[in-house]
Order: structure tokens, then C-alpha cells, then sequence
């Protein structure tokens, strides 16, 4: 058509961003929340776990990075659900634009919350003492990749939200599985300190796969096949939850 | 042929769950027309706008936008027209314009004529004044105006409007009514919905019935109030013994039935002359009214007499 789907989906993800700006209480939430953890895990347990906070903020950045985009993704499936209920999807749907770009725009505003909460979770633990020993580069690489998981992660909170039957629940659902996905893995201890069932549970976590490939790029300064893995499991979902997304989108007719 | 017509419904069905919510349902609205689309709350109104405005794919039959078949060319379709829902769709954290800006960047719009018509349909719809606040701050007439401006953003030449005064204050339907009669003027196709026959009988070149997901009729709104019989001269005798003579009175002056109930003389009529032929026979005859009242045909009238009239 006359107009290019980029810019429908440049539209999309503006108005998104708007909405952020004049109604900022939900991404504060997101914004706050790894700063506050940061602090307080970081001084709670890191004598406890690691012998002091400076020894313990190499293993709890990444796991506070991994938890911040798990977070951030979640609440992209509360906020589909209100567009949806407030009729607003519907007007996009008789509009002549692709189907898609709604929801696309709504992903690509997410990737910018994303990426201003870890570089926030990132600064908060540079203030607490936390130096990586490898090049700027590296830690722009981990960025990015988290922010790229957190990406994938939302089309799954975005499926969430076009299928459930309120905003309530998706919210209720989104905060239960991000505890449970953030908690029981080694983000905050060793896995081998906890009990026989939970330690199955931990390893095979995707999180602890993402969390375990960010502290091995920055502890060795190079990409290591942990790293590749999760790259490849970000498209793996992508590949199986946009379809889907996007099927729960057209559904509604 | 396929120019000159906005709207072709052919032998339209929904089914949700086995329960026909639009049942064979056929019309065409030539461009130019306000047609109406009049129904109780259920008749499955909103269902064929869904339809129409491709939101909802129909179970059976075909719809044509300005020729553009919905099932092969729906965004071809959806070019050629605007809606503006029952419940206003608007981004309540945004701004009047941030609403009007966005959807006019949607609709393709560059970014400089995008702020020109904000402007022009903040201007016209005198929103100018609030275009900054937060739409969550706006009354229900404002929140339709903003969301009918947004509808008219491509100059659509169809508009579909659903109910678009209900729950509104009288001088707000009257705004409302005073802006659509304008579109008309400008040329614009209207297709709109509505519960009540005054707003249809008001606005509508034509209208259709629709009740059940049956259409009943369709006619222009004489027609229809033929079929409806006639508005009712209702008139309050103080004294109940005058009662039944005033009956026959008005029986005799205007050749009509009048019925009865308590001290309440209820008598259709046709022209307003009856009225006054109805009111100086009961002068005549000394028979004093306490009080007097005219009903227009209301929906009820309208599917009481079309419904009985199909059995």
C-alpha cells in the first residue's frame, strides 16, 4: 500500500511509548523494582552467599538483569489485554493497515522499556562496586541479548494476554510465573545449595540457561556455546509464539 | 453499477454456537443514502456493523464495500470507510490530539498533513479547547465527538456510526444529530444503528427493522410509520363519569377506537387537524379535559404492528 508497514509499526510503538510517558505508575514498577532488589539482596544476602557484596554482585547483576526483562515482558501481556478490552484493537483492525503492526509496535516500544531497565539494573550495580573485568563492548552485548529475551519472552505474555479473560488475571498470572521462572534458578544462590527437586528444576530452567551464558560473557570476554543456545532458544520462541500470537489476535473474528 | 452503490449485503448469517444471531439477511445502500438500522438492544445490530466493518467474518453470505468484496479485499474495503463504535475506542491516557495524530499517521497520513487535520477536525469539532487534556478527563459527548472526528480523519465516503447517541443528554444528541446532517450535506454515505425511531426517523433516507436477526422492512421512515398506525392523542378526563361519552365523542369525530383505562382516553390519529377536531367535539359536548398528551409511535408501536402484521 501507499504507506510502509515499518512506519505503521513506528506509529504503533509511538503511541505506545506515549501512553508510557502520561501513565508512567506501570513501567516505574518495572524500573524500580531491579533497583530495589539490586540494593537489598545485594547487602542482604551477599555476605551470606558470597562472603560480601562486592564477591556476591558478579552472580547477582546478571540474575537481577535476567528477573528485570522477565518482569518487563510480563506486563506487555496486562497492557494488549486493556487495548483489547477498551475496543481501542478493534479500531486498529478496521483500519488499512497490516494486522500485525499493532502488535509489532506494541513489541518494539517493549524492547525500548527493556532496554532503559537494564541499563538501570546495570548502573545500579556499577554504583554498588560492580566492575567487569572485559572490554565496554561485552557488556553491550549482554545488554542486548537480555534485551532480545525479553523481547521473545513478551510475544509469550502477549499470547497470555489475548487469551486470557482479564486484565486481572494476566496480571496475577504474569506476577506468579516471573517470581517462580526468577527465584528457582541460580540468579541469587549457587543451585547446588538448593534441595534434590528444586536443583532438577533450576537446571532446566530456561532463565539459568540466559543468566548462566550473560556471566560467562562477561567473566571470560568472549561468546561461549551457553550464549549461542539461548540466542537460538530467543528465535525458537519467537518462531512458535508470534504465529501464535498473531493467530489469538485474528481470532477474535 | 458497483460504483454508485456503498453497500451490498447479500443473505448474511451469523451463527455463535449454533444460535443464528443474523439470519438471511439481504439489503443494498446506494451511496449518498443515510440508511438506518433499527432494532432493539439483542436484534443483532452491532453483529452486522461487525460484519460489515470486517471485524467479524460473517457465517454465510457476501458483503460489497463501493464493490469491494470484505472476503477478498477487506483492506481495500476498509479504505473506503470510518466507524465509530458504541463504546467510544479511545487511548484514555492520550490527549484528544495524540488520538487524532496517531490515527491520522495510521491512515497514512505524513507527518505535517497529520497535524493539519488534527487541527481542522479539533477546530470543527470544537474540541479545541480540551485537545490537550487526557480523553480519560471527557464527558461521554466530548469522548464521541473525538471518536467520530477520528472516523472522519480519511474523508471516508462511508461512515458507520453505532448508536451514536446513547446514554447522550438531549442537547448532546442534538449536537450530535446537527453533525451527522452536516456529513450528509458534504456528500458522505451514512449507515448507522440506533434503538430509537425518533433519531432514525430523523436522520434516515431509508430504514431497515431488524429484530431477532430477521429483517423485518425496509422503508423509507413514512412507510414505516404507516406501518406502525399512528401517534395517540392521550387525553385525562377529570370526571370519571364523563368517561365512556367522551369515548363516544372522539369515536364519532375522528372514525377511531379509542381505549380506555381509568380516567385515560388513549385515540390514534393522522394529522394534527384531528386533534383539534378531537378537542373541540369534547368542548361542545361540556366535556372538560384535565389533561393532554401526544404520543409519538414509539419502537415498541413500530414491532408490535410490523411483527403482528408478518403472522
Amino acid at each position: 500500500m501507499t504507506h510502509s508497514l515499518f512506519q505503521n509499526i513506528g506509529t504503533m510503538a509511538y503511541r505506545n511509548l506515549l501512553k508510557t510517558l502520561h501513565n508512567p505508575d506501570q513501567f516505574m514498577d518495572v524500573l524500580i523494582q531491579p533497583i530495589l532488589f539490586m540494593i537489598l539482596f545485594g547487602y542482604l544476602f551477599g555476605g551470606a552467599i558470597a562472603g560480601g557484596v562486592h564477591a556476591y554482585l558478579p552472580t547477582i547483576v546478571p540474575g537481577i538483569l535476567a528477573q528485570t526483562v522477565l518482569s518487563a515482558a510480563s506486563g506487555s501481556g496486562a497492557q494488549i489485554r486493556e487495548d483489547v478490552d477498551a475496543g481501542v484493537f478493534d479500531r486498529f483492525k478496521s483500519l488499512p493497515i497490516a494486522r500485525i503492526a499493532p502488535l509489532a509496535g506494541q513489541l518494539l516500544a517493549d524492547s525500548l522499556r527493556l532496554l532503559v531497565a537494564t541499563v538501570a539494573s546495570l548502573l545500579t550495580g556499577y554504583c554498588m562496586g560492580w566492575r567487569p573485568n572485559v572490554a565496554f563492548g561485552w557488556v553491550v552485548v549482554i545488554l542486548l541479548l537480555a534485551v532480545f529475551i525479553g523481547w521473545a519472552i513478551s510475544w509469550i505474555y502477549a499470547l497470555v494476554g489475548l487469551l486470557s479473560s482479564s486484565a486481572a488475571m494476566v496480571q496475577s498470572f504474569s506476577l506468579m510465573t516471573m517470581l517462580l521462572l526468577a527465584f528457582l534458578s541460580n540468579a541469587f544462590v549457587p543451585i547446588k545449595t538448593l534441595p534434590k527437586l528444586l536443583q532438577i528444576i533450576a537446571t532446566l530452567n530456561p532463565v539459568t540457561y540466559v543468566i548462566t551464558a550473560i556471566r560467562q560473557i562477561l567473566a571470560r570476554g568472549t561468546l561461549t556455546p551457553t550464549a549461542g543456545w539461548v540466542f537460538l532458544m530467543g528465535w525458537g520462541i519467537v518462531l512458535v509464539f508470534a504465529p501464535l500470537t498473531i493467530w489469538a489476535y485474528d481470532r477474535r473474528n | 453499477m458497483s460504483a454508485q452503490t456503498a453497500i451490498r449485503v447479500t443473505h448474511l448469517s451469523k451463527t455463535f454456537n449454533q444460535h443464528r444471531v443474523v439470519d438471511d439477511v439481504s439489503f443494498t445502500v446506494p451511496a449518498g443514502e443515510v440508511f438506518g438500522l433499527l432494532g432493539p438492544n439483542g436484534a443483532g445490530k452491532t453483529t452486522i456493523l461487525r460484519m460489515l466493518t470486517t471485524l467479524l467474518t460473517p457465517s454465510a453470505g457476501h458483503i460489497a464495500i463501493f464493490g469491494h468484496d470484505l472476503q477478498t479485499a477487506g483492506r481495500a474495503a476498509r479504505a473506503c470507510f470510518g466507524v465509530t463504535g458504541q463504546n467510544a475506542a479511545l487511548d484514555e491516557d492520550l490527549s484528544a490530539r495524540e488520538n487524532l495524530l496517531i490515527f491520522s499517521r495510521l491512515n497514512g497520513l505524513t507527518r505535517a498533513q497529520a497535524r493539519q487535520r488534527t487541527q481542522e477536525l479539533l477546530n470543527e469539532f470544537s474540541l479545541t479547547h480540551s485537545a490537550d487534556k487526557p480523553i480519560a478527563t471527557f464527558s461521554g459527548g466530548m469522548r464521541r465527538r473525538v471518536d467520530l472526528a477520528i472516523s472522519l480523519i480519511t474523508r471516508p465516503a462511508l461512515i458507520f456510526l453505532d448508536e451514536p447517541t446513547t446514554g447522550l443528554d438531549p442537547r448532546t444528541r442534538t449536537q450530535m444529530w446537527t453533525t451527522i446532517r452536516h456529513l450528509v450535506a458534504q456528500g458522505s454515505t451514512v449507515f448507522l444503528t440506533t434503538q430509537y425511531l425518533e433519531e432514525a426517523d430523523t436522520l434516515a433516507d431509508r430504514i431497515a427493522v431488524i429484530d431477532h436477526g430477521k429483517l423485518i422492512r425496509t422503508g423509507t421512515p413514512a412507510a414505516l410509520k404507516e406501518a406502525t398506525g399512528a401517534s395517540k392523542l392521550v387525553l385525562t378526563i377529570a370526571d370519571l363519569d364523563q368517561v365512556t361519552p367522551a369515548a363516544q365523542v372522539l369515536a364519532t369525530a375522528l372514525e377511531a377506537h379509542p381505549q380506555v383505562s381509568g380516567h385515560t382516553l388513549t385515540t390514534p390519529f393522522h394529522t394534527t387537524d384531528q386533534v383539534a377536531i378531537g378537542l373541540s367535539a369534547l368542548k361542545r359536548a361540556a366535556i372538560p379535559v384535565a389533561h393532554l398528551a401526544v404520543q409519538a409511535p414509539t419502537l415498541d408501536d413500530v414491532f408490535m404492528a410490523l411483527t403482528v402484521g408478518q403472522n
